[in-house]
C-alpha cells in the first residue's frame, strides 16, 4: 500500500520532470514576423493589484500598437508571467519568457524581483525595462532601464519640494520598515530633510505583518504636534491611516509618493472626501486633461472596468518607448536577443517619447528616466497639478 | 493621557484578536485541530458583506445574517470534504496542511472573484463614537460593539457547552471520540456543529475586524487569522475566557510596545512575550495543564 | 558485505543516494545535449535547496515527533551569514570554491547555533506549544533582519537598528546590509552540482544519524518519552542534539538560496511562517520520518505551480485544489483503503502491514 502511493508519486515526480525538460526543446523560438515581449510582475500575492495593473496595462499598449499595424510592420507579442513577489519565482518566471523565446522583457513590477533578474538579463544581454522597479540596484547594468522614478530621487524631490515651499515645519513620517520601497524613500528623505529647515519630528514604522492599527503612529505624530505627515507608501495603507486619522481628529497637511496615486478609483468604495488635501509627487494624474493621458484613460476603463493607476501608466510608457527605440534602431526580430538589447540600450539613450507619465520622456546611459516630479493635490476628489 | 489612549487603541485592536481567537479555540478545543483555514472564513465573511451591503446596497442586517449563513455552509462543506476524510489519519498533522490547502483555496478563489484591488468596508456598526476627557480620548463605536460582542459570544458559548445536549456532547467528543460513540452521540454531526459554530463566529469576526479597519483584499485575513491562534495559544488554547484574555493582552502589548519601545520590531517584541509566558506556563495563561501518565 | 545487502535499512538509503546521482547524471547529461528548458535549468537549485529543508525538518517533525513551524528562520539567519561573508570577500582576490565553501560552514554554524541557543528553552514545551513557539522565533528572526543595518569602512564594523544613517560610515565605507532592503550584489555562486553535493551531504547526515545509536535513542524519546528517560536517555541532549542539526542544514539550505539570487532580502514569502508551512507541506506530503518521500514530495510541489503556469490566472487555485487532493489521496484512510483494493485487483505485490510500519520508520 505504501509502495503503490510511493510509486505513483516517483511517477508523478519522472513525469514533471520529462515535461519540464520537452517543453524546452520543442518549443518554437518566436517565428520571423513577431517580436516576442516578456513580461513579469506578481499576478497573484499579496502585491498582485500592481502586478495586475501592469499586466492589463502592457496588454493594451500591445494591442493598440498591433492594431494600428504594429511595429515597422511587425507585430508585438506578449507573455505575461506570474513571479508572486517573490525573487526565486521571478527567476522561473524569466526562464519561462525566455524558454517562449522573449527578446525583450519589461519587468519586473516590484523592486527585488527586478534585481534578481537584472543579474540573469545582464549574463543573457536582454533589454531589461522595468516599469516600476524604484530600487537604485534595478538599473545597476547597463542592459536595465526603469519607466519611474527611483526611490533616492523620490525621497530627495519630496525633501526639497517641502523645504523649499515652507509647507511644514514639523514633519512626521509613517512607512514600511519592512518593504524596499518605502524603507528607500525614507531613508533619502531623511538625508535630504538635514538640508531644510523643516524637522523631523517622528518617524514610526510599521511592517507587513501589523499594518491594520496605525493609532500609534498617529497619536505620535499628533503629540509631536507635527503639521505634515509624509507617506512614503501605497495607497492601500494610506487609505487606511488617513480613515483612522480622521476617526482620531487629527488633520495634518499629507504628503506622499508615487504609491499614493490610486487613493482616488483604485480602492473600491473609499470615502474619497477623507483624501481631500492630499499632495502626492506622481509622474502621472488619471484625470489630466492631456490628450494621451485621456485616450489611455478611457480605454483602460472600457477593457479592465478600472481607473489606471501610475503602475499601469508606468507600463504603457515602457511598451511605446521600445516600440520608439525598435523603430529607430530598425531591428528585426529574427535578430538574436543580444544583438537587440545592444542596439535598443543605445537607441533608448537617444529617443525622447511622448508618454502619460511624462512629455519629452528621455533616459540616460545609467537607465534612469528624466521626467520632472510633478505634485499633485487632491481637490474635489480630484488630482490638480499644483 | 497618550498611555491610556494607546491603551485604548491595544483593547480595540486586541478586541479583535480575541473575537477571532475565540472561533479559533473553539475548534481546536472540540476537534483538536489548528484550522489554518480559519482567517480564511473571515475574510470571505467580510466580502460577503461587502457584496450585500456596498455592491447592491442592501441594509447591514441582511448582509450580516448573510455573511453568518454563507460562512456556516462553507464551514460545514470544508470540514465535510476537506477535513472528515481525514479524522482518522495515523497522524494529526495531515489534517494541518490538508487545512493549509483550503487556506491557498480560499485566498485564490476570492482573487479571482474580487481582484486585488483593495474594498473601503463601509462599517456596519452606527453607534457614536464616545469622546472622554473632553475629546482627547476616543472609543469608537466599533470598539464597543466588538468588546460587547466578545463577551456575549464567550458567556453564550460558555453556556451552550456546559448546559445544553448538544454542548455536552461536545465536550463528550472532545476528551474522547471513542467513548462518546458508544454513549449514542453522534461524533460526526458534533463536529459539524463545531464547525458551523466557529464559521459563523468567524463571519461576525471578519465584518468587525473590517468595520474597524476598513480594508479588504483577498489576503485581509491570514495576519489578523496568525494573529489570533497566537493569541489563542497565549491565553491557552482551548479555554474560551484565555481566548479573550490572550487576544485583548496581545493587542494591547503590540501598540505599547510599538508606542513605547520600537515601532520596527514591534512584532519581535511580542512574540517575545509569547515565548517568555510560554515558557513560564507552558500551556499558555489559563490553559489545562494535562499530567502525562506512564 | 552480504549481510549488509539483506539489511533492509541500508538497501532503502542506497536506493535513495543512487536514486539522486542518477538523477543527476540523466540531468547533465540533458543539458550537455541542450535539451533542457532554461525554466528547468533555473529550477535545479531551488530544488535542491527545498529537497534540503524538506529532509532537515524531518529530522525534527519526523524523527524527533516534534511540530517546529520556524524553520524558515534558521534558513534565514544561514542565508544570511553566508551572503554577509560572501559579499564583505567579493572584492577580494579569494577563490571562489574557498569562498563559497566557508560561507557553507558559516550559515550551518550560525544557523546552528541559533537552533542550539533557541532549542534549549524551547524543548521544554510540548506539541502546539512547541510549535507556536518556533513560529515566534521564525518571526523575530525575520523582523529582527528587516532592521539590522550592518556597513563597514577602515575603522571596522558598523551596526546599526535604526537606517543607514545611524551607521556613521565614513565616505569610502559600505553598507552591506541594509534592512528591508537585504543584501543586494552577492555573487551568485550557487550551482546544481554544488547543490546536489550538499543534498547528498545532508542525506548522509541524516540517514547516518537514523542508524546510529543516537538516532534510535531520538527515536525512542519520540515513540515514548517518558520510557526512554526510566531508561537512561537524556532527552534534552538528544532533543537538542536532533534540533541542532536540523537547523545547521536548513541554514545551509539558506546559504545556497542566498547565493543563488542576487538580491537577498527576509521577506513574509520567503523566510516568514508561510515558508516554514510550505516546508511542512513538503516533510508530511512525503510521509512524516520518510526521507525519500521528503524529496519527492518537495519536487513535485516545487515544479507544480511551474508547470501550471499555462492556465494563467486559475494557476494558484488548481496548485490549491491538486495539494488538498493529494493530501486526501495519500493520508485518508478510507482512500488508502480504496488504493489496497485496487492494487489487490490487479494483482501487485505489496508487503503486509507490519512491514509498512517498519518502513515508514
Amino acid at each position: 500500500m505504501k509502495k503503490f502511493s510511493r510509486f505513483l508519486s516517483v511517477i508523478l515526480a519522472a513525469a514533471m520532470i520529462v515535461s519540464m525538460v520537452g517543453c524546452g526543446s520543442t518549443e518554437e523560438k518566436g517565428s520571423a514576423d513577431t517580436f516576442r515581449l516578456g513580461g513579469i510582475g506578481p499576478v497573484t500575492g499579496g502585491a498582485a493589484i500592481y502586478g495586475q495593473a501592469v499586466k492589463n496595462a502592457t496588454q493594451l499598449a500591445v494591442d493598440e500598437i498591433n492594431a494600428a499595424g504594429g511595429v515597422n510592420g511587425y507585430k508585438l507579442e506578449l507573455n505575461f508571467q506570474d513571479d508572486e513577489h517573490d525573487p526565486e519565482k521571478a527567476l522561473n518566471a524569466y526562464n519561462v519568457i525566455k524558454d517562449w523565446g522573449a527578446k525583450i522583457l519589461l519587468g519586473c513590477v516590484t523592486s527585488t524581483p527586478s534585481i534578481a533578474v537584472s543579474e540573469k538579463t545582464k549574463e543573457d544581454n536582454m533589454l531589461q525595462l522595468t516599469p516600476s522597479g524604484t530600487a537604485a540596484d534595478c538599473t545597476k547594468y547597463d542592459n536595465a532601464f526603469r519607466v519611474c522614478f527611483s526611490d533616492p530621487n523620490q525621497g530627495k524631490e519630496s525633501a526639497k519640494y517641502i523645504g523649499e515651499n515652507g509647507l511644514a515645519t514639523k514633519v512626521a513620517v509613517i512607512y514600511d520598515s519592512s518593504d524596499v520601497y518605502s524603507s528607500g524613500i525614507f531613508e533619502a528623505f531623511a538625508k535630504e530633510a538635514e538640508n531644510y529647515s523643516f524637522e523631523i519630528v517622528s518617524a514610526e514604522a510599521f511592517t507587513a505583518e501589523s499594518k491594520t492599527d496605525f493609532s500609534v503612529q498617529l497619536q505620535k505624530a499628533k503629540d509631536a504636534a507635527a503639521d505634515m505627515v509624509f507617506l512614503p507608501i501605497y495607497y492601500q495603507e494610506s487609505s487606511l491611516i488617513l480613515t483612522q486619522a480622521a476617526n482620531m481628529g487629527y488633520a495634518p497637511k499629507w504628503f506622499s509618493c508615487d504609491g499614493m496615486d490610486g487613493i482616488l478609483g483604485g480602492v473600491e468604495n473609499f470615502d474619497t472626501s477623507l483624501a481631500e488635501g492630499v499632495m502626492l509627487l506622481s509622474p502621472f494624474a488619471s484625470n489630466s486633461t492631456d490628450e494621451l493621458t485621456q485616450k489611455f484613460v478611457a480605454n483602460y476603463k472600457e477593457k479592465f472596468g478600472d481607473i489606471p493607476n501610475q503602475f499601469a501608466a508606468d507600463a504603457y510608457d515602457g511598451v511605446y518607448a521600445i516600440k520608439a527605440a525598435i523603430e529607430k534602431t530598425g531591428v528585426t526580430p529574427d535578430m538574436s536577443t543580444s544583438d537587440i538589447c545592444n542596439k535598443l540600450k543605445v537607441a533608448l539613450t537617444e529617443i525622447s517619447i511622448d508618454g502619460v507619465t511624462a512629455k519629452g520622456l528621455t533616459w540616460d546611459a545609467n537607465g534612469e528616466p528624466s521626467k520632472a516630479p510633478m505634485v499633485l493635490m487632491i481637490e474635489n476628489g480630484e488630482y490638480t497639478i499644483l | 493621557m497618550s498611555f491610556v489612549q494607546f491603551l485604548i487603541s491595544g483593547i480595540s485592536l486586541g478586541s479583535v484578536y480575541a473575537l477571532i481567537a475565540l472561533g479559533y479555540t473553539m475548534v481546536y478545543g472540540i476537534a483538536k485541530m489548528l484550522n489554518f483555514a480559519h482567517g480564511d472564513v473571515i475574510m470571505v465573511g467580510g466580502f460577503t458583506t461587502y457584496t450585500i451591503c456596498s455592491t447592491m446596497g442592501l441594509h447591514p442586517v441582511i448582509g450580516v445574517l448573510m455573511a453568518v449563513a454563507v460562512c456556516t455552509l462553507l464551514g460545514v462543506i470544508i470540514e465535510r470534504i476537506a477535513y472528515k476524510p481525514l479524522r482518522k489519519a495515523s497522524s494529526p498533522l495531515a489534517v494541518l496542511i490538508t487545512a493549509i490547502g483550503v487556506s491557498y483555496l480560499l485566498q485564490n478563489l476570492a482573487l479571482l472573484i474580487f481582484g486585488a484591488d483593495s474594498k473601503a468596508f463601509t462599517s456596519v456598526i452606527s453607534l457614536e463614537d464616545v469622546a472622554l476627557a473632553g475629546g482627547q480620548l476616543i472609543i469608537t463605536g466599533e470598539t464597543i460593539v466588538t468588546i460587547v460582542c466578545c463577551i456575549v459570544i464567550m458567556i453564550g458559548l460558555t453556556l451552550f457547552i456546559n448546559k445544553t445536549k448538544a454542548g455536552q456532547a461536545m465536550l463528550a467528543v472532545s476528551e474522547d471520540k471513542g467513548a462518546a460513540q458508544l454513549m449514542g452521540i453522534n461524533v460526526n454531526a458534533t463536529i459539524a456543529l463545531t464547525f458551523a459554530i466557529g464559521s459563523a463566529l468567524a463571519a461576525i469576526a471578519g465584518i468587525l475586524l473590517c468595520s474597524t479597519y476598513p480594508s479588504l483584499t483577498p489576503y485581509t485575513g491570514s495576519m489578523p487569522g496568525i494573529k489570533a491562534f497566537v493569541a489563542a495559544v497565549f491565553g491557552g488554547i482551548g479555554s474560551i475566557p484565555g481566548a479573550l484574555i490572550g487576544g485583548i493582552l496581545l493587542g494591547v502589548i503590540e501598540i505599547l510596545s510599538k508606542a513605547y519601545i520600537s515601532s520596527q520590531l514591534s512584532d519581535a517584541i511580542v512574540f517575545a512575550v509569547l515565548i517568555i509566558v510560554l515558557l513560564v506556563k507552558p500551556t499558555g495563561l489559563l490553559g489545562k495543564n494535562i499530567q502525562e501518565k506512564v | 558485505m552480504k549481510k549488509l545487502l539483506n539489511d533492509k535499512t541500508f538497501k532503502n538509503n542506497m536506493i535513495t543516494y543512487g536514486s539522486i546521482i542518477i538523477a543527476y547524471a540523466v540531468i547533465q547529461l540533458l543539458m550537455a545535449l541542450g535539451l533542457v528548458s532554461s525554466l528547468f535549468q533555473g529550477l535545479l537549485v531551488p530544488l535542491c535547496v527545498y529537497a534540503i529543508l524538506a529532509v532537515s525538518l524531518n529530522l525534527v517533525v519526523g524523527i524527533l515527533g516534534e511540530l517546529s513551524l520556524g524553520h524558515a528562520g534558521f534558513m534565514c539567519v544561514g542565508a544570511f551569514s553566508g551572503a554577509f561573508f560572501s559579499k564583505c570577500l567579493a572584492a577580494t582576490s579569494m577563490p571562489t570554491a574557498l569562498r563559497f565553501t566557508i560561507a557553507i560552514l558559516i550559515g550551518a554554524a550560525v544557523a546552528g547555533l541559533f537552533g542550539f541557543l533557541i532549542g534549549i528553552p524551547v524543548l521544554r514545551l510540548k506539541g502546539d506549544y512547541l510549535a507556536i513557539v518556533t513560529l515566534a522565533f521564525g518571526e523575530i528572526i525575520k523582523n529582527i533582519i528587516n532592521c539590522l543595518y550592518i556597513g563597514f569602512d577602515e575603522s571596522g564594523f558598523h551596526f546599526s537598528m535604526e537606517n543607514t544613517l545611524a551607521l556613521n560610515l565614513s565616505d569610502t565605507g559600505t553598507v552591506v546590509i541594509k534592512g528591508a532592503q537585504g543584501i543586494t550584489g552577492t555573487p551568485t555562486d550557487s550551482n546544481f552540482t554544488v547543490g546536489v553535493i550538499l543534498l547528498m551531504l545532508t542525506l548522509f547526515i541524516v540517514l547516518n544519524l537514523i542508524n546510529s545509536r543516537d538516532g534510535r535513542a531520538i527515536m525512542a524519546i519520540r515513540d515514548n518519552t517518558i520510557a526512554a528517560e526510566s531508561i537512561g536517555i537524556n532527552i534534552t541532549k538528544y532533543k537538542l542534539m536532533a534540533f541542532t542539526i536540523s537547523a545547521a542544514l536548513a541554514g545551509v539550505a539558506g546559504v545556497l538560496y542566498g547565493h543563488n539570487l542576487s538580491s537577498l532580502t527576509a521577506t513574509p514569502k520567503n523566510f516568514g511562517y508561510n515558508m516554514s508551512i510550505m516546508i511542512l507541506v513538503f516533510v508530511v506530503l512525503g510521509g512524516i520520518g520518510h526521507i525519500r518521500g521528503s524529496i519527492i514530495a518537495a519536487i513535485i510541489l516545487t515544479l507544480l505551480p511551474e508547470m501550471l503556469r499555462g492556465l494563467q490566472d486559475y494557476r494558484m487555485l488548481i496548485y490549491a485544489v491538486v495539494l488538498i487532493v493529494m493530501m486526501l489521496f495519500n493520508w485518508a484512510p478510507a482512500c488508502i483503503a480504496w488504493r489496497e483494493k485496487l492494487a489487490a485487483k490487479y494483482k501487485l505485490k505489496f508487503p503486509t502491514k507490519k512491514s509498512a510500519v517498519k518502513e515508514a520508520e
